[in-house]
Order: structure tokens, then C-alpha cells, then sequence
């Protein structure tokens, strides 16, 4: 095991979970009793549609062939997603893929900031925290992260857009840019953007309480240390210490934290867009449970999954970048 | 010596007496074989039972106390518990048109909390979806704790193949996004409305990350002296793990237990109001939705609608994260050797832990 490097495990375990999703999705179509598959079939028969056309509509939009036997029909499935085909939507009678291809930028384009932004703003607050450990500043600070963590990110945005967006009218109540705006590379169009864009990354700021309780602990873990001391006995500059001591070291635990983030802030954007109606990925696979549009369901979940797993690969083979001492290994050694 | 000597020895409580002979029962001194005598006094089991209850009951709650934080998350947790169990008994389930449309909450002591566009009672609808709740929360909590716990230290202890299985499911976990899962899952499967296998729905995809955690705390842990001994001397693995390895985990586990249960409760309410989960009754979810989809945002007369249901999700949370971090500052050995440097932390928890890890260690 140890021989087998360990960025070749890592790939191995992507392939395996993309799998396993792709293998899940289509258990639950195909073999679930009361499976979705039965109930197009039958719901196209019961419309008139001959039983032979019916059949050949369900295969183009699911991608499973209902005729075929279980494993022949599971293989082509594999095959249909692996080439980027999930099938054709019912509602929006378009292919899945390129539904969703249009959606994923803009969930992308709030998630990435909502990232950003909560980690850096949950790292800058643990620090000072730390720093006046036991004082008004660390007080006030950590009863408010306290309340950030105990506020679901939906409750934070209905808030949002009662008192900002209806009562203020400083932001749009919906959507994802300016109507009227032609789309494109110009300054009103992506005013516009940024504008629609501001409270759903406002919602998603709770992740900094979580963020800078976790920082707090760290920078307190790493200030009590004993090499600490010793840097301060060799005279080094207090900049020295804050930033090549302290923040370094506290900072590279919340790599984990960080990484958990992606896959909840992804799950999380299913409500958020939808209280927004943001149509991006999530808005479009809750529109998809709403109309039993079972083609572009099961494509927006493993699509979601794909690029949750994508994420982290990305963000665990360049952790390596950031953790000198991590060399060879990954996240998982913390 | 014969084997009635061993014999009295061994049941210490009531040694069964024969007059003749006496002396070979009344000094333990005279003994010939070393394993006649163990232990200088004998420890009834009313001590042993002391012990534990100082151990693992007396020493935390009195540590808990003197935190503030514990106090209050305390109080809140069971100010809920209190409004599941007597709750529904004292208020009346909530009825259409009991009083007017959208009234005020503070205005009227028949409704405290205002209604709803039906007339419902807010209040009414938040005490009567607390059970439900509290049983969503119980085995959603449960469920992964317990399989996070036993999928972690299997494959931790047992190591090789066990552990490549085990891990590469966990991971495979870890790595999918829970909440699409749990929808999709909610749809097709033909769960109902039953909150004890909702809350175990809810958790299905968020043991990973406990899971990995056991994992590597096992792996740290079975390299231990007294573990190697357990071994050497040939004490059956479950039991190894059960009773030496999963006791060191608790700490950890307890506070993993308040945080997926506050998972639960956001999850819930979220599926709830998004209108993916079948129900019967009202709960805080589905009263979101109702408000939601009347348009209670943008109705300054509806406002107090939605502000009830959300005010009882993050009370709730309060209360469990408040809980949860007490209880990390108790059992957390690095926040503690922090503070021993400090003087005003110096008192109590130090103090409290010393008989803890005393008692522990006379056992």
C-alpha cells in the first residue's frame, strides 16, 4: 500500500466514488420498486403514446434502455454518463447536460466567493481573537460566531431579502443578472451580476463563525507552544513571529474544514437558489424534483457530486504546494 | 491450605462460616500461594459503583456547571426537551381559524405568538412540532455517531484489508455532497412520514468525516501501553474495542453528537420548506413554507410568521453549539494545558479533573 504513491490513491478513489454515485443513481432508477422508469413507461402508455414509441422516448431521456436486460442496460448507462450523455429533460425538453452546463458558472461564480470571503473573513476574526485571548474583543467575538453558527444559512437569507432586497430595495429580490442588459464582457452587465450575486454570498458568510472558532482554537493551540518561546528568546521580530510562527501554522489545519465546506456550501446551494431563484445548479435540480423531471434530477445529482469530487481532488493534490511538510502525503495526515 | 480458603476469599461479601476451622479463614497473611491475596482491602461493589458515578457523573456535571456557556446550552437543550414531552400535553393542537388571520404575536395570551393567514396559532404550531423534531434528532444523532464510531474504530483496530474496505467507503461518504443525496433519496425511496427513519435519511451520507476522525484517533490509540497488554493478554477484540478503545473516544463523540444533531435540524427544516419531505402535521419546516409561499417576505403584516419558525431553529442550534463547545472545553486536554498557565481558569476545571483522572487511574 505505502509503495503506491499516494496521488495515484487518491485518483483511484475519485474514479471509485464517481462510480459508486453513477451506480446509486441508477439502482434507485432502475431496480427501486416504484422506480421512475415503470412510472414514465406507464405514464406514456396511460397518455396514449404506443407502448413500443413509449419505450423508446424513456431511453432517450434516461439514457436506460427498459427493454434490456438489467446489467447490458446498467453498462450503456455508464457508458451514456462518462461521455457527458445524462439524457434528455422531460420538462425543459433539452438535453440534461446542456441544461446544466449553462447553470454550473453561475453557481461556481457565488460559491467560489462565498468560499473565499467566509474563510478569509472566519481566519483575519480567529486570529485577532486569539490574540486578545480572554478580553471584550475575544468575548464579543465568539458569542457573535456562536450565533453565525447557530443560524442555518436559509434563515440568514430570508432575512436578507425581507430587510434588504423588500423593505430596502438595495438588492434584486431574484434572478441571476440584469434583464435588459445584453449578456457579455461589458460594465452594466457585470455590475448587474455582482449585484444579484451579493446576498446569496452574504447568506453563505455563516460558514465564518464555524471558520474563525476553528482558528481561534488553532492560533491558541500554536501560541502555547514551546518553539514559539524559543523564537522569542532568539530576539526575531514580532512580524516574524505573527506571520511566519503563527498564522502559518494555524492557518494549515483549516485546510480539512475548508475542503468539508465545498461539499456543504455545493448541497447548500439547492435552498439558497431557490429562495433566490438563482438559476444555477440547484434551482434547476429542485425544479426537477418539483416536476418529477427525473432525467435532469438524477443528471443535476451526479453532476453536483462530480464536481464536489473534482473540488477536493483539486484541493488535496496542491495541498502538498501549500504544507512543505506534508510532502507525499495529503490532507488526511492532519 | 484447601479450597475452601480460596473459596471464602473469593466472596467477600458473605463468607459462608464453618466453626471448625476458623483460623485458616481469618489472616490473609499466612497464605502460601501468591494468588491466594490480590488486593490488600476488598473493594465491595458499592465502592466500584461509587467510583464510576464520581468518574463519569459527579466530576463532569460539576465541571459543566461552573461554565457558563454549559448553563445556558444546557438549560435550552432541555427548555426543548420540556416543550417535546409536556409540551403538546398543556397546548392544543393548532386549528384552523381558532383566532384571526395574521394577529400580531404579544397582543392576545390565546395566541402569544400572533397566527398564521388561517388563524392558526403560531405558538400551538411550534410546540406541537417540537416531539417530532426531538425524535428526528435522536436517531438521525444516533445513527451517526453509532456507525461513524464503529466504521472508524473497526478500521482503525483491525488495520489491512478491513481497513482499505471500510476506509474507501467512508471516503466515497466524505466526498459526496450530503444534501442533494438526502433529496434525491427523500423523493424516490418510499420513506414516509415517520421521524425516526427521517432522521436516519437525513444522516445517511454524514458519518464520513466522524468516521475518519475514529479512525485515526484508533490508530494513535491501539500503539498505547495498557491496549498492547489488553492484547498480550489475549482479551477478545470487540471487547478490546468496546471497552478500552471506544471509552477514550467518548469526549469526542459527545460532541459530535450535538453537532449532527444541529445537522439534522437545519436539514430537516430545509427539506421540510422546500417541500421534498411528506408530512402530516405542521412543523417548523413546513410553516416556513406555508409563509414562504403566501408571501409572508414581502408582507410586513405576515412578517412575525416567518420570524417564529426561525427563531426556534437557531434557539435550538444556540443551545447545541453552546453544549457542544462546553463539553469540548471539558474533555479537551490542549485547551486545558492552554489555560493552566493562566490564573483566572486555574480553579475549577483543573481541580475537577484531577479527581476525574484519579479515580480512573485507583481503578
Amino acid at each position: 500500500m505505502a509503495t503506491i504513491d499516494w496521488r495515484i490513491r487518491r485518483l483511484a478513489q475519485t474514479v471509485f466514488t464517481v462510480w459508486a454515485v453513477t451506480t446509486l443513481s441508477f439502482v434507485l432508477v432502475r431496480l427501486m420498486p416504484g422506480n421512475p422508469m415503470g412510472a414514465m413507461v406507464r405514464q406514456l402508455e396511460q397518455q396514449g403514446v404506443d407502448p413500443v414509441r413509449a419505450r423508446q422516448l424513456v431511453e432517450l431521456r434516461l439514457t436506460i434502455d427498459p427493454n434490456e436486460p438489467i446489467p447490458i442496460a446498467y453498462v450503456d448507462y455508464i457508458v451514456n454518463v462518462l461521455s457527458g450523455n445524462l439524457g434528455q429533460s422531460v420538462y425543459y425538453a433539452e438535453p440534461v447536460t446542456q441544461i446544466l452546463a449553462q447553470a454550473m458558472p453561475w453557481t461556481l461564480f457565488v460559491l467560489s466567493w462565498s468560499l473565499f470571503i467566509s474563510f478569509f473573513i472566519g481566519i483575519v476574526a480567529g486570529a485577532l481573537m486569539a490574540y486578545w485571548e480572554g478580553g471584550k474583543f475575544d468575548v464579543g467575538l465568539t458569542s457573535w460566531a456562536i450565533l453565525m453558527g447557530s443560524i442555518p444559512y436559509y434563515v440568514l437569507a430570508f432575512l436578507l431579502l425581507i430587510f434588504l432586497a423588500y423593505r430596502l430595495n438595495w438588492f434584486p429580490t431574484s434572478g441571476r443578472a440584469p434583464t435588459g442588459v445584453p449578456a457579455g464582457f461589458n460594465w452594466p452587465f457585470i455590475k448587474g451580476i455582482v449585484h444579484h450575486a451579493t446576498l446569496p454570498v452574504l447568506s453563505m458568510l455563516v460558514a465564518s463563525g464555524v471558520a474563525s472558532l476553528g482558528m481561534r482554537g488553532n492560533s491558541i493551540r500554536v501560541l502555547g507552544s514551546d518553539y514559539l518561546r524559543v523564537a522569542r528568546l532568539r530576539g526575531l521580530s514580532d512580524t516574524t513571529i505573527s506571520t511566519q510562527y503563527i498564522a502559518r501554522n494555524a492557518v494549515l489545519p483549516m485546510y480539512t474544514s475548508f475542503l468539508i465546506s465545498i461539499g456543504e456550501m455545493f448541497g447548500g446551494s439547492v435552498v439558497l437558489e431557490q429562495v433566490f431563484q438563482y438559476r444555477g445548479l440547484g434551482y434547476y435540480l429542485l425544479a426537477a424534483t418539483y416536476q418529477r423531471d427525473y432525467p435532469l434530477m438524477m443528471g443535476g445529482f451526479v453532476l453536483i457530486t462530480v464536481a464536489v469530487v473534482l473540488a477536493l481532488l483539486i484541493a488535496d493534490l496542491t495541498y502538498g504546494l501549500v504544507d512543505p511538510r506534508a510532502g507525499g502525503q495529503n490532507s488526511d495526515s492532519y | 491450605m484447601t479450597d475452601h480458603t480460596i473459596e471464602d476469599l473469593l466472596s467477600d461479601d458473605e463468607p459462608t462460616e464453618t466453626p471448625d476451622d476458623g483460623d485458616a479463614r481469618t489472616d490473609g497473611g499466612s497464605v502460601t500461594s501468591p494468588f491466594d491475596v490480590v488486593s490488600q482491602y476488598e473493594e465491595t461493589r458499592r465502592d466500584r459503583y461509587r467510583k464510576l458515578y464520581d468518574a463519569y457523573v459527579y466530576a463532569p456535571v460539576s465541571i459543566i456547571w461552573k461554565d457558563w456557556r454549559a448553563r445556558i446550552g444546557f438549560t435550552i437543550v432541555a427548555f426543548y426537551l420540556l416543550m417535546g414531552t409536556v409540551g403538546p400535553l398543556l397546548v392544543d393542537e393548532a386549528v384552523v381559524a381558532e383566532g384571526p388571520a395574521l394577529a400580531q404575536p404579544f397582543e392576545n395570551w390565546a395566541y402569544p405568538l400572533g397566527t398564521d393567514d388561517m388563524g392558526r396559532d403560531l405558538f400551538s404550531q411550534v410546540v406541537n412540532a417540537t416531539p417530532e423534531m426531538l425524535k428526528m434528532i435522536t436517531s438521525g444523532a444516533l445513527f451517526t455517531v453509532i456507525v461513524g464510531t464503529t466504521v472508524g474504530g473497526i478500521a482503525g483496530y483491525k488495520g489491512g484489508t478491513a481497513d482499505t474496505v471500510l476506509s474507501s467507503i467512508t471516503d466515497v461518504f466524505i466526498n459526496i455532497p450530503a444534501f442533494p443525496l438526502v433529496m434525491v433519496l427523500a423523493l424516490l425511496l418510499p420513506i414516509g412520514g415517520n421521524p425516526w427513519v427521517i432522521g436516519i435519511l437525513l444522516c445517511v451520507a454524514s458519518w464520513g468525516g466522524l468516521a475518519r476522525a475514529i479512525r485515526s484517533q484508533v490508530l494513535t490509540l491501539r500503539q498505547e501501553p495498557f491496549i498492547e497488554a489488553a492484547r498480550a493478554i489475549g482479551v477478545p477484540t470487540p471487547k478490546i474495542v468496546f471497552k478500552e478503545i471506544i471509552p477514550h473516544l467518548m469526549p469526542f463523540v459527545v460532541i459530535n453528537l450535538t453537532n449532527a444533531a444541529r445537522r439534522v435540524i437545519f436539514e430537516a427544516a430545509a427539506l421540510y420548506y422546500l417541500g421534498i419531505l411528506p408530512f402530516e402535521n405542521l412543523n417548523w419546516g413546513v410553516t416556513l413554507n406555508l409563509a414562504y409561499t403566501a408571501g409572508a417576505h414581502y408582507r410586513p403584516q405576515a412578517l412575525h410568521w416567518f420570524i417564529v419558525p426561525m427563531v426556534a431553529i437557531v434557539f435550538i442550534s444556540i443551545g447545541l453549539i453552546l453544549l457542544g463547545q462546553s463539553l469540548d472545553r471539558v474533555f479537551n486536554p490542549r485547551v486545558r494545558a492552554r489555560h493552566e498557565k493562566t490564573t483566572e481558569a486555574t480553579e475549577d476545571p483543573e481541580e475537577g479533573d484531577g479527581t476525574n483522572t484519579d479515580v480512573v487511574g485507583g481503578l
